[in-house]
């Protein structure tokens, strides 16, 4: 026994992947590569037949051929394994940033051996994805283990990159592996195993460059330690670049206006509100930016004089603010929910919002059209009876809501829904005629009725600030519940109701912000309102409404 | 037309003697059976060897050179029973199957012919799709194999000892009158790997000849007295001639003889994950040289006691690794120790998981704690995985937030058919009520998980509506609901479930899912098929056969889109007083293979400057106010989520992503289920005719005119 050899051992390369994403082809490129330099390979995956977007596992083994005689007593070739052991995997490649952490977490990526390749990219999870409101895993929580959990980490986003090179993400990933230079084989190689496979050669060359030189840049690094829960999270200015240009992008615009909201507010609206913007001044510093949102919102959607009112329904919470010199949540959340209460979802406001120009030309850019190129933009609209008359001024719209025959007729023209062509000369019109319709909002019903519910809403606040700051921000904060078109409008508003008459019973008891935010989650929880049922039985609530 | 093609690949099949081919598993399989002379073949696709028939079903010019039969099967069942054509005739022929459920379909067949034996050797190569990434019930075919009598090869995970096995197999089966069955694991017919051909042997005899020449032999066929005799030739000539051919052919394998005092004793199928168990111990290195002796079991079934007794008798302890449970070989062998009073202590289910896959995890650790008993001076290695969890070195230590990585199962793919139908059941029970879902094999079998939410049983291929046989009251103010694809509807769902719901007057409303293709397995043609096949006959339409045997009231939808539709006839369908099963017939075709036929089209006539239209979905940030009720009634993976733009509002909204093919099912959802306005199409039209330039500059210039106002009213108060 004691004259054995020390024998090379395999390089081993694990790829999580989701079906459908071209982790197969990564692997049978690897193997190329290796067979042509002359190595055992083997590669192996339990990758279902056609089901897509399952996490998938790919696995590949490679070992050089001896340059010395085989040893003596063991077999003619290699005995490779088919399961990647956790602790001794040398290379993981993740095609997205989940993955990454689902490589860390079955232990095949480890800080003493592996080098992990991942995409930084989110392909969110179903459970993140149906969620009421926020489910998104953090993404600085991913990329914080893929620094602590691997040997090394490169890291870009590699779909971005193959998305540039009109390829796929299973070449821009390859091109990292030959960046990485973890394998000891040269470029060229790894590029003729690309032009072996004889499909769509050039742009997976290209994506593959685009791949080998990320892999030579730093990764990058989590933005900001962020807070449990769901809420909004505050801009905090941190020296660390975030990972997604849209959020540095974000980020520095909320900055720019932060300044700006305190020197110079006028410049942050339209010339006609100048005068209005000069009222922010008397807001806390941190809620001036989200209050001149607000006035430029609530003069588009109607007029001025509903800034004005906008801006006395701030004021007027405003003043009861306890924390003026540090986050002054109270009163940047009142500037927030009252705007969006305010410029609540009508007919009106859709049609404005659909013939908008920048909307067609955000569109002709994401569809990625060329200059002139005849595009259409088809609307799915499924106005409800109720939006409709609504809209309609109340003396109208009330009978018409009452009416059978008018019931009927929008039934029929509606039950299966209308498709409109927004660059077509009728339905541009259709729906600009639709949001000409302003001037005549306040006379609708609808607008009556949200006016009152918005004062109620802000007396429970200022009723409740005065002698329980949390719980008014809780109460601010609940209107979130509200949401969406149809029934799940319809939903969300039951929802806000029962929270809200919780928020009256509560008001005296210690933990009564702790209950309503419990409470609000809860109304985000499912569809039904089986959660908030249970959680406000739970509450001690009982006597206020059930869902 | 199959998912994937290997018409590349097959060339590889033609190769001859001492060409190394580097190809998948099944590949080598193919080859393997071409160069065993093989007259027949058959099979029904199913994960992990669908591939198997699909190349079998690309190979078709080499394998008509060679006067091989090849068909696809209707079924598993189907797939046993040809190899009949082995009982009276000394053809050699091969069957391929998904197990253990392929084997549960096929075992009516198969014990008919374990029972009368074969003359000509008769092979049945099994997927077994046991552990990680399996999508059936994790059972063994190991008691299969003992129930019937059948040989169980188990081969190493390597191409050279597949193909070997597949050529001994035949032999086997041969010298044994008994058929054999081939297990390779779901990795091994993934696994790449390299063997060196042989030439192809054309059959001595062919199918042609059989039938031209028929026999029959009254002792063979499964009839009282034959039956009987069967019994006993099975113990008295079968098992000893197999026995006789294992132990002379070595087609079990023994390391490491001498090496110490004790042994492990190992299914072929797991000798690479315990050689690399040993390697991380520092017992062996990566061409095998083991200190410890192994006795390898290429043949699980039977278990040759003079083997194991051979290998026992000077050792102190034995350990056995036998994946799945029950632990049908540790029984058979501590029988046979004992019965030979052998001394040896036998290990394994005491040191290694009772249930579940045996990966390099569970080996290693079970391997460590048999040798850290009995020698532990030969442990060399000491892997991080033995390291308890809250050791910082494990790999296992957590290293990442549990709640940052969410499950991923498999789901409907971007633009499914299929998703239009559950969005608009789940749609119709708003309407109607819940009602109890009978659910079937197939991809529609994802509409348990989230965001559907639908379906409590399922019973089996071709189950679905069977599965729900017994709730049909007369009393009941509700019917249930079955669901069926077009691939479990042509196995057996025809007669188990239609024939049967029509003969007992059942209720019930059966929803057969008929998207052309047998889609879960990799989209193969079948009978209802609306693709012309060469060789196949297709077009055969399941209403048709649904309206034969005796229903009345049926409909075909023929595009599954139109949710609204869809949804009031499922309203329709579960409120009609007409008595006797309703059967809605949901026709769209699998998108995976309709991009793949279309794709090439639509690019070709781009090239070629001809007007086309790219339609894709899209969401309007400003008017989604992210509730994301759309993605809750679809679950199209396009449909997914992007930081809100809108600096007021929190929650992310929808977005579409470019990988949407234009399906249109979000926008039908948006208008059945009164969704958001925010769903729009983009049309863009590719080689723009004259008349679609002339047309484009009218409607801008008439949208020029109407927006200036608006756009003059909102710069008043906006900032650019």
């Amino acid at each position: 026994m004691s004259n054995r050899q020390p024998t090379p051992r395999p390089i081993t390369i694990a790829i999580l992947a989701m079906g459908g994403e071209g982790g197969g082809v990564l692997a049978d490129w690897i193997v190329a590569v290796a067979e042509t330099a002359g190595y055992t390979a083997q590669s192996t995956s339990v990758a279902g037949v056609a089901q897509r977007t399952g996490a998938t596992v790919y696995y590949v083994e490679l070992f050089p051929t001896p340059t010395t005689d085989l040893p003596e007593g063991g077999r003619a070739e290699p005995i490779l394994a088919l399961f990647p052991t956790p602790g001794e995997v040398d290379i993981v490649i993740a095609s997205e940033l989940m993955e990454a952490g689902r490589a860390i977490q079955r232990g095949f990526c480890t800080p003493d051996r592996t080098a992990l390749i991942a995409s930084t990219h989110r392909v969110y999870a179903i459970t993140e994805r149906i969620a009421m409101g926020d489910g998104r895993v953090d993404g600085d929580l991913l990329l914080d283990a893929a620094h602590r959990g691997a040997r090394r980490f490169v890291g870009a986003d590699f779909l971005e990159l193959a998305g540039q090179a009109g390829s796929v993400i299973s070449a821009s990933l390859f091109g990292a592996l030959a960046g990485t230079g973890e394998l000891p084989f040269d470029r060229e190689r790894f590029e003729d195993a690309v032009r072996a496979s004889g499909k769509g050669v050039e742009s997976s060359l290209a994506a593959f460059a685009l791949g080998y030189d990320a892999a030579r840049q730093p990764p990058p690094r989590p933005a900001r330690p962020r807070t449990a829960g769901g809420g909004p999270v505050a801009v905090t200015i941190g020296s660390r670049p975030p990972e997604d240009p849209a959020v540095v992008a974000a980020t520095a615009e909320e900055r720019r206006r932060r300044a700006l909201a305190d020197t110079d507010p006028g410049r942050l609206v339209g010339p006609a509100l100048r005068d209005r913007a000069a009222r922010v001044a008397d807001f806390p510093e941190a809620a001036r930016s989200m209050a001149l949102h607000g006035c430029e919102r609530t003069a588009v959607y109607q007029n001025p004089s509903y800034t004005d009112r906008y801006l006395d329904r701030v004021a007027r919470v405003g003043a009861l603010e306890r924390d003026p010199r540090g986050e002054a949540r109270l009163t940047a959340e009142t500037a927030r929910h009252t705007a969006l209460w305010m410029c609540y979802q009508d007919t009106i406001q859709v049609g404005l919002q659909k013939i908008r120009r920048r909307r067609i030309e955000d569109i002709r850019e994401r569809a990625r059209t060329e200059p002139g190129q005849p595009m259409q933009v088809r609307e799915y609209l499924h106005p409800q009876l109720e939006e409709i008359t609504d809209t309609l001024p109340a003396r109208l719209g009330g009978p018409l809501s009452r009416s059978a025959l008018f019931g009927r007729l929008v039934a029929r023209l509606t039950r299966n829904g209308m498709v409109v062509n927004t660059t077509g000369v009728v339905g541009y019109t259709m729906l600009w005629t639709m949001a000409a319709m302003r001037p005549l909002r306040p006379r609708s019903g609808r607008y009556g009725r949200e006016q009152v519910a918005i004062d109620a809403w802000l007396d429970l606040v200022v009723e409740t600030a005065a002698s329980d700051y949390a719980l008014a921000c809780e109460i601010v904060e609940c209107r979130r519940v509200v949401k969406g078109y149809g029934d799940t409008y319809r939903h969300g508003s039951e929802s806000f109701a029962v929270l809200l008459d919780a928020a009256r019973e509560l008001r005296g008891r210690d933990d009564a912000a702790t209950v309503l935010a419990g409470l609000t989650s809860a109304a985000l929880a499912d569809e039904d309102g089986t959660a908030l049922r249970a959680a406000v039985a739970a509450s001690g609530t009982e006597s206020a409404r059930t869902a | 037309m199959a998912e994937r093609s290997f018409a590349t690949e097959v060339r590889q099949l033609r190769h001859g003697a001492g060409t190394t081919l580097h190809v998948e598993g099944i590949l080598a399989v193919t080859k393997a059976l071409l160069q065993s002379g093989v007259a027949y073949v058959g099979g029904y696709q199913g994960a992990p060897i669908s591939h198997l028939m699909d190349v079998l079903g690309d190979a078709h010019d080499i394998l008509d050179e060679l006067d091989v039969y090849f068909e696809n099967s209707a079924s598993e069942a189907t797939a046993a029973a040809m190899l009949g054509a082995s009982v009276h005739y000394p053809l050699r022929g091969a069957v391929t199957f998904k197990s253990t459920v392929g084997l549960n379909v096929a075992s009516d067949a198969l014990a008919n012919l374990a029972s009368g034996g074969v003359t000509g050797g008769a092979l049945v190569i099994l997927g077994e799709d046991y552990g990680e990434g399996s999508s059936i019930m994790q059972e063994r075919s190991h008691a299969f194999a003992m129930k019937s009598q059948m040989w169980l090869l188990d081969p190493r995970p390597n191409l050279t000892a597949i193909v070997e096995a597949v050529e001994s197999g035949f032999e086997l089966s041969e010298v044994s009158n008994t058929p054999v069955l081939l297990q390779l694991r779901l990795r091994s017919c993934h696994l790449h790997g390299a063997f060196v051909a042989k030439d192809n042997v054309r059959p001595p005899m062919t199918v042609t000849d059989a039938i031209e020449n028929p026999r029959r032999e009254l002792d063979r066929i499964v009839l009282p007295p034959a039956s009987f005799r069967h019994e006993r030739e099975k113990i008295d000539q079968r098992l000893p001639a197999a026995l006789d051919f294992i132990r002379e052919r070595g087609l079990n394998e023994v390391f490491g003889a001498g090496e110490a005092d004790i042994g492990i004793i190992v299914q072929g199928g797991l000798y690479n994950t315990l050689n690399r168990a040993l390697e991380l111990l520092g017992c062996s290195d990566p061409y095998g040289r083991t200190r410890i002796p192994l006795y390898v079991m290429n043949v699980t079934y039977p278990v040759v006691d003079t083997e194991i007794v051979e290998f026992c008798a000077d050792k102190r302890a034995v350990l056995l690794l036998e994946e799945g449970q029950p632990d049908y070989i540790e029984q058979n062998l501590n029988t046979i120790l004992r019965r030979a009073e052998v001394a040896a202590a036998l290990h394994g289910k005491d040191l290694l998981p009772m249930a579940g896959e045996y990966t390099a995890s569970a080996v290693t650790r079970g391997v460590h704690a048999f040798l850290s008993r009995y020698l532990p001076e030969v442990l060399a290695g000491e892997p991080a995985l033995l390291l308890p969890e809250s050791d910082p070195r494990s790999p296992f230590a957590e290293r990442v937030d549990p709640q940052a990585v969410q499950a991923r199962p498999p789901g409907l793919c971007t633009g499914c058919p299929e998703r239009p139908i559950f969005s608009a059941l789940k749609l119709a029970e708003r309407e109607t009520g819940a009602h109890h879902i009978s659910a079937d094999i197939g991809c529609h079998l994802f509409s348990i998980n989230e965001p559907f939410n639908l379906g409590a049983t399922t019973m089996g291929y071709g189950l679905g509506s069977a599965g729900a046989a017994a709730l049909n009251s007369k009393d009941a103010d509700r019917r249930t609901i079955a669901i069926m694809g077009d691939g479990g509807f042509w196995h057996n769902g025809l007669t188990s479930g239609v024939g049967n719901a029509v003969f007992n007057d059942n209720d019930q409303l059966l929803v057969v899912v008929d998207n052309a293709y047998s889609a879960a397995t990799g989209g193969q043609d079948l009978l209802s098929s609306a693709a012309d096949h060469p060789r196949r006959s297709t077009g055969h339409a399941i209403e048709k056969a649904v309206r034969g045997i005796g229903v009345k009231w049926t409909r075909t939808v023929t595009d599954t889109y139109r949710v609204g539709e869809l949804r009031d006839l499922f309203v329709r369908a579960l409120t009609t007083k007409e008595p006797g099963p309703k059967v809605i017939v949901a026709q769209s075709e699998c998108q995976l293979n309709r991009q793949r036929r279309e794709r090439p089209r639509t690019n070709k006539a781009i090239k070629e400057g001809k007007r086309v239209v790219r339609e894709r979905f899209g969401v309007d940030a400003e008017t989604c106010t992210g509730d994301h009720a759309c993605i809750r009634i679809s679950g199209c993976p396009s449909l997914t989520l992007a930081a809100n733009p809108d600096p007021m509002r929190t929650d992310p909204v929808a977005t579409v992503t470019d990988t949407c093919v234009g399906c249109g099912v979000c926008g039908a959802n948006a208008h059945a289920a009164s969704l958001c306005p925010s769903f729009h199409r983009t049309d863009v039209v590719v080689n723009p005719t004259l008349r679609d330039r002339v047309l484009a500059r009218i409607r801008t210039a008439w949208i020029a005119v109407l927006s200036a106002p608006v756009e003059r009213r909102a710069a008043k108060y906006e900032v650019a």
